[in-house]
């Protein structure tokens, strides 16, 4: 633990939903996290952009407590991740504390990873029954609208094997947000898809970010970080390289490093 | 797209549309496969001389069906199938019990677990069930404080060794194919429902198990199938069972072999009634896992016939 980082987030306006301070990941030997900060803000579309391997997708997964950090502080919505403070000590959270607070957080990945035995719809539906208890009348009825939202209402009672990989990345986004998250982790939701899907996810995002949710979009997607995004990382080996406004870092690159990627990916 | 206002009449132009899908089918000299027609004979006349060995054999063939629903043959088959059923649920319990043990990450849980199926997968059933018989060597009396208390001797009936026995190793079994089975879920599910906030029990039951059960139901079939027949075995430790049964009848009825054959029969039908309800479980299990299902063999039939009142293709 940082000795710096000891002062909580006092009231200054309004608190950042996540906030990274010297967060370090490792896997074994590999270093994969090098003290990562940064901030992001309420009703923000952040967008993290980085070759493979930089540590784009585990800095997420930090974040819903898929990976354990191994030094540093990450809070989501003024909440330690995985910790209770109590005094100057920590306390590891049980891990139905540990699901309690996930619930909060959407997740999509970029292979999909829906219910294979289970329809679109009963895969909306898992969580609000299983996980809060609703009743299934009320949890199929928003399934439903939440589907209808992706555009997929006539797609309810197909399996996923029966569809798409565009479309089941919508359905994978529907049932995130089934759990009403205050914010959503999206790993390269577009990553695995074929070009001509890609529009459809990304148009579905693009209607959340409008309806202010705070998402954060691990992607290679440039044109969807210029138009969307409201602030951009660039990642490396690691550390945060660049970030400010995409437009800024997407026209007009600082670090050598920041161009060379771009110019490849542009 | 142009549309012709032609179309809106349908039958005007439908011939139009159906003349040029209806290519000239090929029509050739088939190969004939002379090796085919061989093997088929010879297959046919040592079948036919096997039957034939049988029926000149000097067996009372008409035993069979004489005794075939005789009461303590009907009273074994029973048994069998009690034994069967119940052994079968102890493993099953046990091995996935056994299975969560092996893959949890307490050293002393998965290493108790491997301990366990090393043992009764290492020792053969026959030899387990004469120690489970024989164990009141070692225990004289079993002693449960105040619930329960007796000699081992009458504790442990024929009913209760036999089912032990055949659980117990049952499970051993049972263990490493529904390991088998958890392992093969992708890790992404896990993931996924922990996402959700799904606890880990939930994210078992719901997610994890039910796609397991792809991988782990044939091997399981073939084990219930395996452990009706090795029921056979506790006739050693005096259970009363089909082939006990059968074989009590033969030394009474003067006709032992034919009652073998009595038997043999009778696991041959249930192991065939068995067969037919994997298949449904695994056809129920297989949702979603490929754009169709496959047909029963009902409908199979069913198709089948209808085909074959329509003529076929109407070519040529």
């Amino acid at each position: 633990m940082t000795t710096t980082s000891m002062t909580t987030p006092a009231a200054t306006g309004s608190r950042p939903m996540v906030k990274a301070e010297g967060v370090h990941k490792s896997f074994g030997t590999a270093h994969i996290l090098k003290g990562i900060d940064l901030e992001v803000a309420p009703r923000e579309v952040f967008c993290l952009i980085g070759p493979s391997g930089s540590g784009k997708s585990t800095f997420l997964r930090c974040i819903n407590h898929l990976e354990k950090i191994n030094a540093g502080r990450l809070s989501v919505d003024g909440e330690l991740v995985g910790y209770r403070q109590r005094g100057d000590k920590l306390y590891e959270l049980k891990d139905s504390e540990v699901a309690r607070k996930r619930r909060d957080i959407g997740m999509v990945f970029q292979r999909f990873n829906l219910f294979p035995h289970m329809t679109a719809l009963e895969n909306v539906m898992e969580a609000p029954v299983q996980v809060r208890g609703e009743a299934k009348a009320s949890a199929r009825a928003r399934a439903e609208r939440l589907l209808d939202r992706v555009g997929l209402a006539d797609r309810a009672g197909n399996y996923p094997s029966q569809l798409s990989g565009g479309q089941q990345q919508r359905v994978a986004i529907a049932r995130a947000l089934a759990m009403e998250p205050k914010l959503m982790l999206f790993d390269e939701p577009t990553s695995a898809l074929d070009p001509e899907l890609v529009g459809d996810v990304l148009d579905v995002m693009r209607g959340l970010a409008e309806d202010g949710m705070t998402m954060i979009v691990v992607t290679h997607e440039m044109g969807f970080a210029r138009e969307v995004g409201d602030a951009l990382v660039f990642m490396d080996d690691g550390v945060v390289v660049e970030s400010g406004h995409p437009r800024d870092v997407l026209t007009n690159p600082q670090h050598e490093r920041t161009k060379s990627f771009l110019s490849k990916v542009l | 797209m142009s549309v012709d206002i032609n179309k809106s009449d349908g039958p005007a132009d439908a011939p139009r549309d159906a003349a040029p899908a209806a290519p000239q089918a090929i029509k050739a000299v088939p190969v004939r496969h002379y090796g085919r027609y061989v093997s088929a004979a010879v297959a046919i006349g040592l079948l036919a001389a096997i039957v034939y060995a049988f029926a000149q054999g000097k067996i009372n063939w008409a035993a069979v069906p004489a005794y075939f629903f005789d009461d303590r043959i009907l009273r074994g088959v029973g048994q069998t199938m009690l034994l069967t059923v119940i052994s079968m649920l102890i493993g099953v319990v046990g091995g996935v019990l056994l299975a969560v043990m092996r893959l949890s990450k307490n050293p002393v849980t998965s290493s108790v677990a491997w301990f366990y199926i090393w043992f009764f997968r290492g020792t053969p059933v026959l030899v387990q069930l004469m120690v489970w018989f024989n164990l009141g060597l070692v225990f004289e009396y079993i002693n449960l404080g105040p619930i329960y208390k007796d000699y081992w001797s009458s504790f442990m009936t024929p009913f209760l060794t036999a089912l032990l026995g055949l659980g117990l190793n049952e499970a051993a079994y049972m263990a490493e194919i529904c390991r088998a089975g958890l392992l093969s879920v992708d890790e992404g599910q896990t993931e996924a429902s922990h996402a959700l906030g799904m606890s880990h029990a939930k994210t078992l039951r719901r997610v994890v198990i039910p796609q397991a059960m792809r991988v782990i139901v044939p091997p399981t079939g073939n084990e219930v199938i395996n452990m009706l027949k090795t029921t056979s075995l506790v006739a050693t430790v005096q259970f009363y069972e089909l082939l006990r049964y059968a074989q009590d009848i033969g030394q009474t009825s003067g006709s032992p072999v034919e009652m073998l054959f009595l038997a043999a029969a009778w696991y041959l039908l249930l192991t065939s009634v068995l067969s037919v309800g994997q298949y449904y479980l695994e056809r129920y299990y297989a949702r979603g896992s490929s754009r169709s299902l496959p047909q029963t063999p009902l409908q199979r039939v069913r198709a089948n016939l209808l085909s074959l009142g329509r003529p076929k293709g109407g070519m040529a």
